[in-house]
């Protein structure tokens, strides 16, 4: 063994051929993996919109369905989009204040021993199955007082809620106590410097995190059925009613018996999917740009 | 025992003699302070007078708990989870540790620049102007802006680029710009955690020189590694080191406090005469 650092025998070691093929393997498998996900998608995608194709026209959002479900299937699912709209962006004007205060309290001003329970309770809502959180929002507003876009609105809020703060939680943790300080130390109040220095550091992340959530909670039909289910055909922006929503028009448009209805329900579908799609990209674009700006500022 | 000691540092001899010390107003009267994280004393039983209108120096081998030290003047380690601290820091004769103690009125009257340039992230001009914004002083702001970085010595390599990003400075220009940004809001003391410890020489004299100029006005606190640097700006130096307690346990002490001059070529601790000597671990 030499004493001075690395050595012949070292470099040319004799298990090297074994280690290159180890390597390799892992490689391979890593990349496997990688590729059935994405296969995964493509494929999703592809079928759904090939199913879809017939029906995918401007009608399908334009115009109202002709007449019920069951019947005959002309026209469009414009109070589904309209609904959609309302309720999600309800539910987003009610998640994103509310964890942005939960992430701000947990971070800068909460104590660890509070910070740890607040922070196990947002991991554990996180889980809450959607269907748990219908069935709940269904007791605590829709008995009794019928169903309506708030109580719908306010169901998918209870799911972004987690998403929006954790997120938000991540950024602001990243934005370096020395700038905290340089604020504090000039005598600026602790509320103001989180205001007007933390939270401007964090509007990136913080919109990446909304975005995400409204991704999820578009599609979601579990709360929905619960809350916002028994609809007619016209279109409704009044949110104190029960209005129709794209998730729940495809799956009752699933259950019907005539197959141009399934078209129908394959066409909303991808026009879902395409939507959550670009609110992901999006979201990724945000992050990344945000990140970049982040690690400029240290 | 009277030895002639050998500094490691010469200290400029035509500095002018302290007045007597007596004479001196008492900016901070700091009595049996201990320092404790978690319940564990980062620093034990400081007593000692800081003089307005001086330079005070801190120095001391690293984790002897100057930062610590200085910290507790302005409150900022209230941010520190399981920090305490017992005795009493009183300034201008107002205890300033109690409870019952705005800290945010502290900080607004004691000021801080910290080791590492931490500018906001906003333009040159805004760095500046924020806190005086934010602290109501918004009558000639402009002027405001322009004495406080003419004072930091950084007017003339930003004033035509006042709109620009801090973070586009260089180091030794955010320092100074940090600089600016704490005096700009009128303290009464300004305290510096080893401010110049990421400066080359040229920033690092440009930062001595203010102080120099500014003590008139301001009184400054500065923690430095640099005893070159303690025997150029400070009128008075304070000596930490560390000290092991009955079980093993490290803490940092003030050895010996006096004025510049004595510390570095006359003084009574051998603790202090090893370290400014070189000698020392
Ligand atoms: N936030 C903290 N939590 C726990 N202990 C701390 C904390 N900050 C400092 N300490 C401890 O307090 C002691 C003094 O630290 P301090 O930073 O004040 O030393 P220092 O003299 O400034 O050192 P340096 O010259 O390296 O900056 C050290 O033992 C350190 O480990
Ligand atoms: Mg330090």
């Amino acid at each position: 063994m030499s004493t001075h650092g690395i050595t012949r025998a070292d470099m040319h070691a004799v298990n090297l051929p074994r280690r290159r093929a180890l390597n390799r393997l892992m490689e391979v498998l890593a990349w496997l993996a990688a590729a059935v996900a994405i296969g995964f998608l493509v494929l999703i995608v592809w079928s759904v919109a090939r199913k879809g194709a017939s029906e995918l026209n401007l009608a399908l959002i334009t115009k109202t369905p002709a007449t019920g479900f069951f019947t005959s299937g002309s026209g469009g699912l414009a109070n589904a989009f309209a609904g959609t709209l309302v309720i999600v962006g309800i539910a987003t004007l009610m998640a994103l204040p509310t964890g942005i205060l939960v992430a701000l309290y947990l971070t800068e001003f909460a104590p660890p021993s509070v910070r740890n329970i607040v922070s196990l309770s947002l991991d554990v809502l996180n889980g809450v199955p959607a269907i748990v959180i219908g069935i709940f929002v269904y007791g605590l507003f829709v008995l009794g007082h019928g169903q309506s876009g708030y109580a719908a609105s306010f169901a998918l809020a209870c799911i972004m809620l987690p998403l929006v703060a954790r997120s938000t939680i991540e950024v602001l943790l990243l934005v370096p106590r020395a700038l905290r300080e340089a604020s504090l130390a000039l005598g600026v109040a602790r509320w103001r410097t989180t205001l007007s220095i933390v939270l401007p550091q964090t509007i990136g992340g913080i919109i990446t995190g909304t975005v995400l959530a409204v991704a999820r909670v578009a599609g979601e039909t579990a709360p929905l059925l619960f809350t916002s289910s028994l609809v007619g055909t016209q279109v409704h922006w009044n949110p104190h009613h029960a209005l129709q929503t794209v998730p729940v028009a495809i799956f009752e448009l699933s259950e019907s018996a005539d197959p141009q209805d399934h078209a129908r329900a394959w066409a909303a579908a991808l026009v879902l999917l395409l939507f959550i799609l670009l609110t992901s990209l999006t979201a990724r674009w945000l992050a990344t740009r945000n990140r970049s700006k982040l690690s400029a500022s240290r | 025992m009277s030895i002639t000691i050998q500094p490691a540092v010469r200290v400029e001899t035509k500095r002018q003699p302290l007045p007597p010390r007596e004479r001196l107003e008492r900016i901070f009267n700091i009595d049996g302070v201990d320092a404790l994280y978690g319940g564990k004393p980062a620093i034990k039983d400081v007593t000692m007078d800081v003089y307005k209108n001086l330079v005070t120096a801190i120095i001391g081998p690293s984790g002897c708990g100057k930062s610590t030290f200085i910290r507790c003047l302005n409150r900022m380690n209230d941010l520190i989870p399981g920090f305490t601290l017992t005795g009493t820091i009183r300034y201008h004769g107002q205890d300033i540790t109690g409870n019952d103690v705005d800290p945010v009125a502290v900080r607004r009257h004691i000021g801080m620049v910290f080791q590492r340039p931490n500018p906001f992230p906003k333009s040159i001009y805004d760095n500046v102007a924020w806190g005086l914004k934010v602290l109501g002083m918004k009558d000639g702001l402009a002027d405001r802006v322009e004495r406080a970085l003419t004072q930091a010595a950084l007017w003339d390599e930003v004033k035509d680029r006042l709109k620009a990003s801090a973070l586009s400075l260089s180091g030794g220009q955010q320092q100074r710009l940090c600089i600016a940004r704490a005096i700009a809001v009128e303290p009464d003391v300004v305290l510096m955690d080893e401010p110049a410890s990421a400066l080359d020489p040229i920033a690092t004299a440009a930062i001595e020189q203010l102080m120099t100029d500014l003590k008139g006005e301001y009184t400054f606190v500065i923690v430095t590694h640099n005893m070159q640097q303690a025997a150029r700006v400070a009128d008075m130096t304070a000596f930490f080191s560390i000290s092991r307690g009955d079980e093993g346990e490290r803490y940092g002490e003030l050895v010996e406090y006096d004025a510049t001059q004595k510390m570095f070529t006359a003084p009574s601790d051998t603790r202090t005469e090893d370290y400014v000597t070189g000698r020392f671990g």
